[in-house]
């Protein structure tokens, strides 16, 4: 090994600026949620279509459903917005398991995994992302149930909290469909596999029809899916309860927000570390 | 110690419902630190699987490697700061336009946003990719996202570079002007380690060639020196009409040392003792046969004849961009 050129190929190369740690995981961490925010604006039809989805959602449950689904109180668009926030939140976090899975077949992963990089942080960028996208679809969802007559009939303060539980719980299963992108490895498979997990965690649920009315298997379901929690709680929270409703004897039906928080701290405790595992020993 | 140096590397697979594949069956390795080492070799020979494990992306089974001294499987992220990796499928990000690609992978590198932008500035420049470098990706021919993905692995200026067949898939231009850009980059000592099925690339770009088959290596040495190896002289003859190929094949046997191969459909290749003698007696016969010549002459050994004496079998570039399970 001649020494010269050992200090004239090592002296050229561009050395890291000095940091710690916790600085690079934070810069790692923003430069892949900046990634795949620029996909976003790129390819707006992305963030069309998510938007245009719960339109509709909101549009066809509260004039198909909205003349036959009996709700007292405030009528049924009150009753289901909450569960429409819930089901399209939960549906938002697909983009993660679809995305992670696209980005193994295109190689670019392969690229990360040859940077000194944090490996968690392209977790953490693509667990952002959807955030964002659910976020935005939050508020459209909000201003289009605005017009159709839902209304918020609680504090600010509770409003908020209620649009934090929805987003945070999108966020902890953002980290199971990053984790089942990786493992599928398809992201043709994981958007039809989603389809077939979400659809009936959504709709075996309290957020279409009051539970109380569903056979009684599907009713023992519906009280103890996380889902039921979620919508119960943003109902809760946004003030959308129709008076006199009974609540279920599960303790989950009756500690519903209690619920939410315990399902995301299991899902992050599990996938996070899990993920963060499967994508270090990623080979192809 | 060479700069990068491999033993024993063993990778098996199992892929569901087939039979075990030893991608990787006990492969050496070593390269000299400022030249370059082409890895010659069929799809499927392990080429793939050597720079995945030396660019830390998988774990051998068995095994070890280092790169100027430090454990590739010990210490990967020492590793990461110190190569520059581009694979056969270019590894870019589509969304991005082809500067934010190359910023993206310096912030990656830790380089800080100014001297991330100002590197990834200076490499659209050598690339010669100014005029698109604020278009997407997804936009760009096949040769430019081939130079976005090589620069990418440039940014940091790494003192050891892997080049995963940079030119599979690409038309002859762009191909030569990819030759272009990494003789000019190995001119000024980088270590390269590029994998190739191509002959040619590996005549032309390498210092030292080993010959993979089978995840083993079995042939090493500079082109020159693999083509003594094989030794003697060689007759070629190129027929008019394909059609002729089987009257030609006995008639070179008869008149060779060993098994005429057939290169490019028409042209057929023959070892003989006696050069020019047997060139004569080959063209006289030809005649007498009344196979119509294109072309006929006495050539040294290529590369192509090397692989086909030390593996029986033909190098054939294929159209496969991957090289499955390896």
């Amino acid at each position: 090994m001649s020494a010269t050129t050992t200090s004239s190929a090592a002296s050229r190369t561009l050395q890291p600026v000095p940091g710690t740690a916790v600085s690079r995981f934070l810069s790692d961490g923003w430069v892949t949620t900046w990634r795949n925010l620029m996909k976003i604006i790129r390819v707006p039809e992305i963030l069309l279509f998510s938007l245009i989805q719960p339109i509709m959602f909101v549009l066809l449950f509260t004039f198909v459903f909205g003349a036959a689904i009996e709700i007292p109180g405030d009528g049924y668009e009150s009753f289901l917005m909450a569960g429409i926030f819930a089901q399209t939140v939960v549906f938002g976090s697909t983009y993660s398991g679809a995305a992670m899975a696209q980005d193994l077949k295109d190689g670019i992963i392969d690229r990360f995994r040859t940077l000194p990089m944090s490996g968690a942080a392209v977790l953490v960028g693509r667990t952002n992302g959807d955030l964002v996208i659910n976020g935005l679809s939050m508020i459209v969802m909000m201003l289009t149930g605005l017009a159709v007559g839902w209304r918020v009939n609680s504090s600010p303060l509770e409003f908020l909290a209620g649009v934090a539980l929805l987003l945070l719980f999108a966020y902890a299963f953002s980290w199971v469909m990053a984790f089942l992108g990786m493992a599928v490895k398809s992201p043709e498979i994981i958007n039809n596999a989603s389809f077939l997990i979400l659809f009936p965690l959504t709709f075996i649920s309290n957020a279409f029809v009051p539970s109380e009315r569903l056979p009684e298997p599907l009713r023992i379901f519906a009280e103890w899916n996380p889902v039921s929690s979620l919508v119960q709680s943003a109902r809760e929270l946004f003030g959308n309860v129709p008076p006199g409703t009974p609540v279920g004897d599960a303790w989950t039906a009756q500690n519903p927000i209690a619920t939410v928080l315990i399902g995301v701290v299991v899902l992050l405790v599990v996938f996070v570390p899990l993920s963060i595992r499967t994508f270090a020993t990623l080979s192809r | 110690m060479a700069f990068i140096e491999a033993h024993g590397l063993v990778k098996t697979y199992s892929p569901k419902g087939a039979p075990v594949v030893r991608a990787l069956d006990g492969l050496d390795l070593e390269v000299p630190q400022g030249t370059v080492t082409a890895l010659l070799g069929p799809n499927g020979a392990g080429k793939t699987t050597t720079v995945k494990v030396l660019t830390t992306l998988i774990s051998p089974d068995e095994g070890s490697a280092t790169i100027d001294g430090v454990d590739v499987l010990a210490d990967p992220q020492a590793i990461r700061r110190m190569i520059g990796a581009s694979g056969q499928y270019a590894a870019v990000d589509e969304n991005l336009t082809g500067l934010e690609n190359l910023m993206m992978v310096g912030r990656l590198y830790h380089l800080g946003a100014k001297v991330a932008r100002q590197r990834a500035t200076e490499l659209i420049e050598l690339f010669d990719l100014v005029e698109s470098q604020n278009r997407p990706v997804k936009g760009y021919s096949g040769g430019m996202r081939r130079r976005i993905d090589l620069a990418g692995a440039l940014v940091i200026k790494p003192p050891v570079l892997f080049l995963d067949e940079p030119t599979t898939g690409l038309d002859p231009r762009s191909r030569l002007g990819l030759w272009d850009v990494i003789e000019t980059l190995v001119s000024d000592g980088t270590t390269v380690l590029l994998t190739t099925q191509y002959l040619e690339e590996a005549d032309r770009l390498a210092d030292s060639i080993s010959v993979i088959d089978n995840g083993r290596v079995i042939a090493k040495g500079t082109a020159d020196e693999l083509k003594a190896s094989v030794g003697g002289q060689r007759v070629a003859l190129t027929v008019v009409d394909e059609a002729d190929g089987d009257a030609v094949r006995n008639l070179l046997a008869s008149h060779g040392t060993g098994e005429p191969i057939v290169t490019g459909g028409r042209t057929w290749v023959v070892p003989v003792d006696d050069g020019p003698a047997a060139l004569a007696a080959i063209m006289a016969a030809a005649s007498t046969a009344g196979i119509a010549l294109h072309d006929a002459g006495m050539r040294r050994p290529t590369l192509d004849d090397v692989f086909l004496q030390l593996t029986g079998h033909v190098a054939e570039a294929t159209d496969e961009t991957t090289e499955s399970a390896a």
